[in-house]
């Protein structure tokens, strides 16, 4: 496969257009712009033979994916920050009508204060909006991902919408040497256009988001919760295949040195990859730390966490969001929810890091170990690493 | 009510025949039943022309008269009936 230097937001049109996608609709918003700039780009001077839909607002593009994902359409649309906020309504139009888009999600803090630059407290507020939510760690995973996620949402017995999170600016702005695999082999991985279930179209009238009786409306949401949650076995099976076609493993869980870890951290995104250098310097120490990279957010890998932290002693989970009023940050009070009397003899601490684009450094990892001995993780009293107190 | 369990329904709720909304008996949502007394219909038709549900019928010699199927019971066929033909009776289910 021919490696390139391109910028990691250009990789990502370079996969929407190996998708061969019909529709991209998006507003600009930084640090997404560039994803759907280029796009624009490569629609307008023909490479890809698709519409590209100019819209108002975040609100709009989401819209505009939904309708043309109702009448068969592979679609693309690209955000952050506010700009998911306002999607927000649409978002779970998208998922409660079963539409396979797909999204790029490049994330960044909310304000107020305004803010550019990133964090996660964007898509965790989007937390429970039913769609597919992957974390990309780096430009190849990104990559990567734009492709399963086609792949994974129009698989038949799936039919979600899908959300690759990347950093803002930390992933999206960076040139990194990403393999980008020929056309012939993404058609082989990707099959035939999009074959929805049911498309709206005349010769065959039908209706999406008709009224939801109370006596309905139950029999509904549990049917797209049980699909979210299926979800996950085509999951695996698209990584596997995935892997034969282009050499390239992925898993619920990455892992890095975990396996006979009693010190464990969990985190998602980019700083996974900063991590494994303080998980080193802990291992010259004699340490015994590991790493767990959480790749799929939603649905949530409940078995595979329970067996990456069965012989730890220890487990560090690091959030990039706050939960105002709440547990310190969303990836630990689920983590720690999902492990409650799994095992007995492990201690889950929280911290949050990398807000608004501070920087997430080795030294941080190696001082929440440190905190581990002494922080208390009371209600109210969040662990903040590199807060000036 | 419907039946159907939760495995048993279309991916996003999707309807895929068309026309099924009569098969939604709106009728029992009804307060009051609208009773058209015959004598002082002129067949005139407004209430036909003004019920929001089609649920105002033509009857036997051109008369008017309301489909209980459907109506709702809302009374805008007696606000608007020039003769006061119609009178809302309440239901007792």
């Amino acid at each position: 496969m021919p490696v390139k230097a391109i910028e990691v937001s250009f990789a990502i049109s370079e996969a929407v257009k190996l998708a061969d996608v019909d529709v991209v609709s998006a507003y600009p918003i930084t640090p997404q712009t560039h994803i759907v700039e280029r796009l624009s780009s490569i629609i307008a001077n023909g490479e890809l033979d698709a519409e590209f839909i100019l819209v108002e607002s975040e609100h709009t593009a989401m819209s505009a994916c939904i309708g043309a994902a109702a009448v068969g359409a592979r679609t693309f649309t690209s955000t952050s920050s506010q700009g998911l906020a306002l999607m927000s309504e649409m978002l779970y139009i998208a998922s409660g009508l079963r539409l396979p888009i797909v999204m790029a999600v490049a994330n960044r803090a909310l304000s107020a204060p305004i803010n550019i630059w990133n964090d996660h407290s964007d898509i965790m507020a989007q937390r429970d909006c039913g769609w597919i939510q992957l974390f990309a760690e780096n430009g190849q995973e990104t990559f990567d991902m734009i492709l399963q996620a086609y792949r994974i949402g129009e698989d038949k017995r799936v039919h979600l919408p899908v959300c690759v999170n990347l950093d803002g600016f930390i992933l999206t702005h960076v040139t990194e040497p990403i393999g980008i695999p020929e056309e012939s082999e993404v058609r082989k991985f990707l099959g035939k256009k999009f074959e929805p279930l049911l498309r709206l179209h005349p010769d065959n009238p039908i209706t999406m988001g008709p009224v939801g009786h109370p006596d309905i409306y139950t029999e509904v949401k549990k049917a797209q919760e049980m699909a979210l949650f299926g979800s996950k076995k085509v999951i695996l099976e698209v990584w596997d295949e995935f892997e034969k076609i282009f050499g390239r493993k992925y898993s619920p869980i990455k892992k890095y040195l975990a396996d006979d870890a009693e010190i464990l951290f969990l985190m998602m995104g980019g700083i996974a990859e900063t991590a494994t250098i303080a998980i080193e310097e802990l291992r010259n120490k004699g340490i015994k730390a590991g790493l767990l990279s959480l790749k799929l957010w939603r649905p949530f890998p409940f078995e595979e966490l329970f067996s990456s932290v069965k012989n730890a002693k220890i487990l560090i989970v690091i959030d990039r969001a706050i939960s105002f009023g709440g547990p310190p940050g969303p990836l630990y009070s689920e983590v720690r929810s999902a492990l409650y009397g799994k095992n007995g003899n492990l201690q889950i601490y929280g911290f949050i890091m990398g807000l608004g684009g501070r920087d997430v450094k080795v030294e941080n990892f190696l001082e929440a170990y440190e905190r581990t001995r002494r922080c208390s993780q009371e209600p109210g009293k969040a662990e903040i690493i590199g807060l000036r107190e | 009510m419907a039946n159907e369990k939760w495995h048993e329904i279309n991916p996003g709720a999707i309807i895929d025949r068309p026309g099924s909304s009569k098969e939604n008996k709106t009728g029992n949502w009804r307060t009051f039943r609208p009773v058209t007394d015959k004598k002082k219909c002129i067949k005139c038709a407004i209430c036909w022309l003004f019920c929001p549900d089609n649920s105002r019928i033509m009857v036997e010699n051109g008369y008017f008269d309301v489909n209980l199927t459907y109506c709702k019971g809302c009374g805008i066929c007696a606000e608007e009936c020039p003769t006061d033909a119609i009178e809302m009776v309440m239901e007792e289910w």
